[in-house]
């Protein structure tokens, strides 16, 4: 029976890592969620086969609880809100690890599970803490600022000098329970101080990250019960957000030690000089310089989601294309809150994701554009990165508006976004700002088109 | 005999480079969805739970057990039925 149990693992591994492959296209990604899926049933179902089970009854009750609560929020949660979602799921997933690796301490357990109980502890309860303020932040129930505060490193050195500490501790002596809660205490003080001196902005990489480790505390629990199919999950989920979090830190041109030891631009000073003045545009003004033109390219934010104007966006779309202009949307990596945010927005207004362009395939193409429409999007459209080596965000790669015929911002008003940082795209000749709410504007675009 | 946490840590390495390898072809438009999945899957904690949940011994591991189970599959259902719920949503342009 165990070994059949053992094979049954083998075909789940086989069909994750066949699910994951299929999620390599849109055209066959769903399928590949449900052979995903297909595969942790398969794994599930095993691990019920298991002799050692005596009693169904907990399992069975956490099994229906955790189920319904999980097919509640995905039922009921906003595209504009996945973010969240996603931060709290990781920040349970890391929790379970915790808990896995807790229950599996036993008298008779070896140095080296010991370690890997000591590791699912660890990174299961900063993934916990650090998600769920990474949580906070997102839905903005805390504020979603940078805290930093003078000897924060140091007192994160010791944070993380009691961790090792109480590990080795625990480890020469595991009867002497003390030590273990001292690292799960630290463990989860850590994950919070990892998270609150990064701000709203850098929260992509910080969400790819935690997905990370939520991958690595199932991985180490595997090893605390030895168990491979745990391994073999974990790992992909790990390797997974490792790679999601080098390309968000490469579309910001920042390491990976930048983005979360040192609040955003706290260090540097903006010597961004602004020249020109701000040349305002009504909607109706607005409206006949769009309906002249043939090549449209649409360049979405956060702020869209804020405005919840990704229909009205698709709206506007349709019109245009009936009025005879291409129309493409221009997705920078960094744009919204987490990577791939504003394709998700978008895909659920019914845009097609074939005119969804990544910035290296849009910014070419940009010099044959005749309005480029800016909505709720700053840094990543700023031209300083490019121009200016004093701007905070020299160096980053942004997209190219400003090599179109003409600029639309759509912005809520002149104070500044969310790093406060210069950005001489409102200032040139070919700009054009649209004061007010970004739905509101477009609807009224809308309105003049029809 | 060689021992297990070999074989372990075999399975570790190859699934780390496989990883790799797999989520360098995921497509920028599919990263939400991916990220989801990628909780889903690593909601994988809940069958490492399972036995533990399922001792009968009414001590404190089996607690610990079924907490995991119940939070390992808040992460498994939910995470398939949102990932799921995106991707039905991606559509190609018509004609």
């Amino acid at each position: 029976m165990d070994t059949m149990i053992q094979f049954a693992y083998v075909i789940s591994a086989g069909l994750f890592i066949f699910g994951l492959k299929q999620l390599g296209s849109p055209a066959t990604a769903r399928r590949g969620n449900m052979i995903s899926s297909t595969g942790m049933l398969v794994a599930i179902v095993a691990a019920l086969l298991d002799q050692g089970i005596v009693d169904y009854q907990w399992i069975v009750i956490g099994i229906v609880v955790g189920g319904a609560i999980g097919a509640g929020a995905a039922r009921m949660v906003q595209m504009t809100s996945m973010p969240e979602m996603v931060a709290l799921f990781n920040g349970f997933g890391g929790m379970a690890s915790l808990l896995v690796g807790w229950a599996a301490l036993s008298p008779d357990a070896g140095t080296f599970t010991l370690v890997t109980i000591i590791l699912s502890i660890l990174i299961g309860g900063l993934t916990f803490t650090g998600s769920l303020v990474a949580y906070g932040k997102l839905s903005e129930t805390i504020g979603s600022g940078a805290v930093l505060f003078s000897g924060q490193q140091v007192v994160n050195s010791l944070i993380v000098l009691g961790i090792l500490g109480g590990a080795v501790m625990f480890c020469l002596d595991p009867s002497n329970l003390t030590w273990l809660f001292v690292v799960i205490a630290l463990s989860l003080v850590f994950g919070i101080m990892a998270v609150i001196p990064i701000g709203g902005a850098d929260m992509p990489v910080v969400i790819s990250l935690l997905n990370s480790y939520s991958g690595l505390a199932a991985c180490a629990a595997g090893f605390a019960v030895d168990n491979n199919i745990l391994i073999v999950a974990g790992s992909l989920v790990g390797a997974s957000g490792i790679i999601l979090t080098q390309i968000m830190c490469k579309a910001m041109n920042r390491s990976l030690s930048n983005v979360l030891f040192s609040g955003f631009g706290s260090g540097k000073q903006d010597t961004t000089e602004v020249e020109g003045e701000i040349k305002p545009i009504s909607v109706e003004d607005a409206y006949y310089v769009l309906e002249a033109a043939t090549n449209v390219a649409i360049i979405p934010g956060y702020g869209m989601a804020v405005a919840q104007a990704q229909h009205v966006v698709k709206e506007l779309t349709e019109l245009l294309e009936q009025n005879g202009a291409e129309v493409n949307f221009g997705i920078h990596p960094v744009a919204g809150r987490m990577p791939g945010h504003m394709n998700v927005l978008l895909a659920e207004a019914d845009v097609p994701y074939d005119q969804l362009l990544e910035m290296d395939d849009i910014n070419p193409r940009m010099e044959n554009v005749d309005v480029a429409i800016v909505i709720g999007a700053n840094d990543v459209v700023n031209p300083a990165a490019r121009e200016n080596e004093g701007s905070p965000i020299y160096g980053m790669p942004v997209i190219n508006v400003d090599a179109a015929r003409t600029v639309f911002v759509l912005k809520r008003s002149m104070a500044s976004g969310f790093a406060g940082i210069e950005n001489p795209l409102f200032y040139k000749d070919n700009t054009r700002m649209l004061f007010g709410d970004a739905k509101e504007s477009i609807g009224g675009l809308i309105r003049e088109f029809s | 005999m060689i021992p297990a946490v070999v074989f372990l840590t075999f399975i570790l390495m190859l699934s780390i480079f496989l990883g790799f390898e797999l989520i360098n072809k995921v497509p920028a438009t599919l990263h939400t969805p991916l990220m989801s999945g990628a909780n889903a899957i690593s909601g994988i904690t809940v069958v490492g739970a399972i036995s533990l949940a399922g001792t009968g011994n009414q001590d404190l591991a089996n607690w610990l057990g079924a907490g995991a189970v119940a939070l390992a599959s808040i992460n498994v259902v939910g995470g398939y039925l949102v990932t799921d719920r995106m991707l039905a949503m991606f559509k190609k342009k018509e004609g």
